[in-house]
């Protein structure tokens, strides 16, 4: 269809060359044009996945704040920075991975506009690295959440207080010794629920408003693990099949094929816009997860 | 496209492109940690209350802007004949009704939440609705099915 043969696009053309396949429909080839309407399919199912998480969030009296949540680096850098969190520091810099990948597909496509082969070849490798790196701190952010912090699809490890108050316990689910200052909490403050040697140790303590009543921290809304899993691995799954399909493209870009076909290497347009739509996607998982 | 803009004039709005991109994703992050009170000359917008919506406010219309700016020059879209454009648009465009929608539809059921309690409350302590003849010690379906 790429290869059908190019009508001028003035309007001497008659009714029946639109029928006859001669003319493209909005000027785009198909494949193009089916792209952008892929595209559209996913950003619904996007949409059901953040719609899920928005319409859950807003029903839950307690929510886990993302700056609570994401407040670690690699290497455990973060104990390096005064206070000792990175809040959202992380995450950030994965979002500049992805952009910088989408700027270098932007010049791929543009090198294909001008037949240089090379010069699509070379951007379109840079787009795959920026790719695998994000795949990558994405990688790191699983499985600390999952390893070092027990979140799972059914468990979220994630409370908050909702009444200011004390403990009675130490992290280790130990009774403080005599003469020790206990640990104070402020309603609406973030905590993690601990494993230690695969056992829970939900600290018990007592609040301002129920003196005399001790109470035990509860996990934090079970649906928070399967939204996130679901949705930034969904997300992460669409960067992956991208990566296949961009060496795919690539491979076939320096094999001359698409050279061959004289038309702007319309297939890596394609896959342009796609990676741009990861991207698009990645910029509302960052709203709704991250930022607020 | 590239009778649009230039080879020249497209390789700098890529680079214009990314510097956009990175500032507005700075500037949200700022404002994001602003709102939760780790910015020490922004700690008013950590206030609660309407600080909250007006942090929400501008954290979604930037991120709106982000997704403009990819869709309409990184795609071309703005170079797409108009039908093209109307026809991916407008039904996401629709989608964002949905979103409104159902995250409101959210904010009743966290509302009902305490509802719920007082009228499992409720139940718990009214009288029998039925005579104490009918309600036999081991209720059997159809006994509970005329209770409710």
């Amino acid at each position: 269809m790429a290869t059908a043969t190019e009508t001028p696009t003035s309007n001497t053309h008659t009714q029946e060359a639109h029928w006859d396949g001669a003319s493209k429909p909005f000027r785009v080839g198909y494949g193009k044009l089916m792209m952008w309407y892929f595209l559209v399919s996913d950003a619904f199912t996007f949409a059901g996945f953040l719609i899920a998480y928005g319409a859950l969030r807003f029903s839950m009296p307690t929510w886990p704040v993302p700056d609570f949540v994401f407040k670690t680096l690699p290497f455990d850098l973060h104990l390096l920075i005064p206070g000792k969190i990175a809040p959202l520091i992380f995450v950030t810099f994965m979002s500049f991975v992805l952009i910088i990948s989408s700027v270098t597909m932007v010049r791929a496509v543009q090198e294909g506009e001008r037949e240089n082969k090379s010069g699509v070849v070379k951007w379109m490798l840079l787009t795959v690295i920026g790719g695998a790196g994000f795949l990558g701190c994405q990688a790191w952010e699983w499985s600390n959440l999952i390893g070092k912090e027990h979140m799972s699809l059914t468990t979220n490890p994630f409370g908050t207080h909702v009444a200011d108050g004390t403990y009675t316990v130490d992290e280790h689910g130990i009774p403080y010794a005599p003469g020790v200052e206990a640990e104070t909490f402020e309603a609406g403050e973030s905590y993690i629920v601990h494993q230690e040697n695969g056992e829970w140790i939900k600290r018990s303590f007592q609040t301002v408003d129920q003196p005399g009543v001790v109470q035990k921290q509860e996990f934090g809304p079970r649906a928070f693990g399967a939204l996130f899993f679901f949705i930034t691995g969904f997300h992460g799954f669409h960067v992956f099949s991208g990566l296949v399909f961009l060496l795919i493209i690539a491979l076939n870009s320096a094999s001359g094929q698409y050279a061959a076909r004289k038309n702007g290497y319309e297939m890596v347009e394609k896959i342009g816009l796609y990676w741009h739509f990861v991207d698009l996607v990645w910029v509302f998982v960052f709203l709704v997860f991250y930022l607020i | 496209m590239a009778d649009h803009l230039s080879y020249e004039q497209s390789k700098k709005m890529v680079f214009r492109g990314l510097g956009l991109l990175a500032a507005i994703t700075l500037v949200e992050v700022l404002f994001s940690l602003a709102g939760k009170g780790y910015v020490p000359g922004l700690g008013f917008l950590s206030g609660g209350g309407v600080t909250v919506y007006i942090v929400g406010f501008i954290l979604i219309a930037l991120s709106l802007y982000k997704a403009k700016f990819i869709i309409y020059d990184f795609m071309h879209m703005k170079y797409e004949a108009k039908g093209l454009a109307m026809t991916v648009l407008l039904p996401v465009g629709l989608l964002f009704w949905g979103m409104i929608a159902f995250f409101n539809e959210g904010n009743y059921w966290g509302e009902r939440r305490d509802d719920i309690k007082d009228r499992n409350k409720i139940e718990v302590s009214a009288p029998p609705a039925v005579s104490p003849i009918e309600r036999s010690p081991v209720a059997s379906p159809q006994v509970l099915g005329q209770d409710q």
